[in-house]
């Protein structure tokens, strides 16, 4: 492989990896400070391209259209929040995932009964459509676009909650929920909070992928489980651990399903390379997950507990 | 003797009864279990093909061969075993004369047995696995789509052609892709660059777009059927590539996510059976009928079914309404004697289509709509692969 191919491929590792993080840091906050196991994120990020087409087609604003898909739903998820989902932050992990997977088969037929079966249409906006040349390869501009926007919102996470008083109650909500409540913090309040930005962060990844992906009803199953696996090398709860997290799952899941058939049509003849090569490549995050968990079941980037 | 209460609730009782059984023998219609996908990501097909089979019995008068039809609609959900119990349950609970539809492969081989042995009239509207044109056809199978590589193998012998020398191949790593590819390659002659076969609903295929970039091929061969093609279309307009490598598809840019690719999909060719713009009366009625009705431009699926309705018409038209002779009915199913929204269309042994097959070009219709746009015609009179091994 020449130079500059390895730079495209790590370039689509990179904004793989960016993208994972906008729907990790969410889900990583929620599991971590809820202690809330929310299946139902991945709904949120098709909520968020749904609402990003709608919008974009109506409007002709891409700007516009991110807005009010990440905003959208935030507000969302603090009404559904409000409205009962706050009485299974009480309830053990499995009564968790079963109303949360309900909630996923729910929204996944609500998506179908309001826009219907068919994928809706989502074009790149004019001023991202092109391609930038890159040592004589064509980049989608749009791509380095998405891995600019996650990095500045890694960035203002990163502010958010480490410079803030907000981001101080998180990260104490994090480490010991019973004595930030016995300090006098409404823990109902900062969950509300952590919940919705998790939804938002994860609308905006939705409304991101609009133009790349097909925006059908259940989009966001795929990207959940992919998801899942950064929060759980990373170390749940963890910002940091997300971000690393998210970007080496884009990054060995890109470059291994570039690499590893390469590597084996130079061991093993062509028809087997292609039946052993896919498979492979789609087990290797899971691998790199089981390897992590089997040397740091914490994670990599676990959150330290102070004071016991 | 005077009449008690219970007896004449017994006589009241008597009376609805046969009242009912009655007025059921009146109603002596022609059932068809009409089976499809209709729900999750694939549901757009199911529905297209319902549509259709409806729009096409409509346009018979609102009757088969001068018969009352009840259709009963069932929705397999792409599961198998659910297949086969809808089979079962067409066969034993309602009694119907036939079965027609059937969106996927796998359904569909699942429940070919069931059928088979209850020697089911079938009237095929979309999947049609190699091995129900081969080893295990049957004589009461019919099929108004296509053989699974039917498709590919008109735009092969398209590539042949073309003169395209060195050819990328990508598509999902499963039962149907692998055939696509096998069609495919069955009828060009040129080399292959790269085969690839990506994780089934993989979303995200820059790396292979950019590892196809780097091959630099003459054309790329695509197989990737509803979200996949969306996403995959959409990803290669963005590299730039679109325009600069012939795409060459079959089930990526088709009636089903042409609507969700719109302008982004200009220019990406595909191989079938059937386009809009065919120019032929009864397409040209179809083609109105259905856009006036459901407000969309009909797929092929849509298409598929539609002709699957005027078979039966057609068929039942020779037989006098009547299906208690099953050899019978079969006989005039073989003999496909109406018209066809693809033109030409005859059966072979084992009730798989010998038909052309064209290819098309996504590109804006009269009225500014994108759509499909007839370019070629690679393939005349052509039977599938698999004829050779059925023993009928």
């Amino acid at each position: 492989m020449t130079f500059n191919l390895v730079l495209a491929q790590a370039l689509n590792g990179l904004q793989f990896g960016v993208l994972l993080f906008l729907m990790a840091a969410g889900l990583t906050l929620v599991f971590g400070i809820m202690s809330f196991v929310n299946l139902a994120h991945g709904s949120l990020y098709m909520v968020g391209a749904y609402f990003a087409a709608v919008i974009y087609s109506h409007s002709g604003s891409f700007m516009l259209a991110l807005a009010c898909a990440s905003i959208g739903t935030f507000v969302l998820a603090a009404a559904l929040d409000a409205s009962g989902l706050s009485v299974l932050h009480r309830r053990d992990h499995l009564d968790q995932v079963l109303a949360t997977f309900g909630i996923v088969l729910f929204a996944n037929e609500l998506v179908r009964v309001i826009w219907g079966n068919a994928p809706l249409y989502m074009d790149t906006p004019p001023w991202l459509s092109d391609s930038v040349s890159l040592l004589g390869f064509n980049y989608p501009a749009y791509r380095f676009a998405i891995i600019g926007a996650g990095l500045l919102v890694a960035l203002g996470l990163y502010l958010l909650i480490e410079r803030t008083r907000i981001g101080m109650l998180i990260r104490a909500g994090a480490s010991n929920r019973a004595m930030v409540a016995a300090l006098g913090v409404n823990i109902g309040w900062l969950n509300r909070f952590v919940f919705a930005l998790g939804a938002g962060l994860a609308g905006l990844a939705g409304a991101m992928v609009g133009p790349i992906l097909s925006i059908q009803p259940g989009m966001g199953e795929p990207i959940l489980v992919l998801t899942l696996v950064v929060i759980v090398i990373g170390g749940v709860g963890s910002i940091r651990g997300a971000f690393y997290g998210a970007l080496v799952v884009g990054v060995v899941d890109t470059l291994g399903r570039v690499l590893l058939p390469i590597w084996l049509r130079q061991v093993f003849d062509p028809s087997v390379a292609n039946a052993v090569g896919p498979a492979l490549a789609s087990m290797l995050v899971y691998l790199l997950m089981a390897g992590v968990l089997a040397f740091k079941p914490e994670g990599l980037f676990p959150v330290k507990a102070r004071g016991g | 003797m005077t009449f008690t209460p219970r007896f004449k609730q017994c006589l009241v009782g008597a009376s609805i009864l046969a009242a009912s059984s009655w007025s059921g023998l009146a109603m002596a219609d022609i059932k068809i279990g009409f089976v499809a996908t209709m729900s999750g990501p694939a549901a757009t097909l199911g529905q297209d093909m319902y549509d259709g089979f409806m729009l096409g019995i409509e346009h018979a008068g609102g009757k088969l061969g001068g018969q009352k039809v009840e259709v009963i609609k069932e929705d397999d959900q792409l599961k198998p075993d659910l297949g086969v119990q809808i089979a079962n349950k067409l066969i034993q609970r309602d009694k119907v004369d036939m079965i027609a539809g059937v969106t996927f492969s796998n359904v569909m081989m699942a429940m070919a047995k069931p059928m088979a042995d209850a020697k089911v009239v079938f009237v095929g509207s979309n999947a049609g696995p190699a091995p129900l044109a081969g080893a295990q056809c049957n004589p009461y199978f019919f099929f108004t789509s296509w053989q699974n590589d039917q498709q590919a193998e008109g735009v092969g012998k398209y590539a042949t052609d073309k003169g395209y020398k060195n050819v990328y191949i990508l598509a999902p790593n499963y039962q149907a892709g692998k055939d696509a590819v096998g069609g495919f390659k069955r009828q060009y002659k040129g080399q292959v660059a790269g085969e690839v076969y990506t994780q089934v609903n993989q979303p995200d295929y820059s790396a292979e777009i950019a590892q196809m970039q780097a091959a630099k091929p003459d054309a790329l061969f695509l197989f990737y059927p509803g979200g996949m093609g969306i996403n995959f279309i959409k990803q290669m307009r963005q590299a730039g590539l679109i325009g600069k490598i012939p795409v060459l598809s079959v089930s990526t840019a088709d009636g089903s996510t042409l609507p969700a690719l719109k302008e982004i999909a200009l220019g990406v060719t595909s191989g079938t059976f059937w386009g809009p713009d065919f120019n032929n009366p009864v397409n040209k009625k179809f083609v109105a009928d259905f856009e006036k009705k459901f407000n969309r431009i009909p797929s092929q699926y849509a298409a598929q079914a539609y002709d699957s309705a005027l078979l039966i018409d057609s068929a039942l038209k020779k037989t006098g309404g009547k299906v208690d002779d099953k050899d019978a009915l079969a006989k005039a199913l073989r003999a496909a004697d109406f018209q066809s929204l693809r033109g030409n269309l005859k059966f072979n042994k084992n009730g798989f289509p010998i038909q052309d097959m064209f290819v098309f070009e996504v590109a804006k219709d009269a009225q500014g709509r994108v759509s499909l746009k007839t370019i070629a015609k690679p393939l005349t009179n052509h039977p599938d692969a698999f004829v050779g091994e059925c023993k009928l």
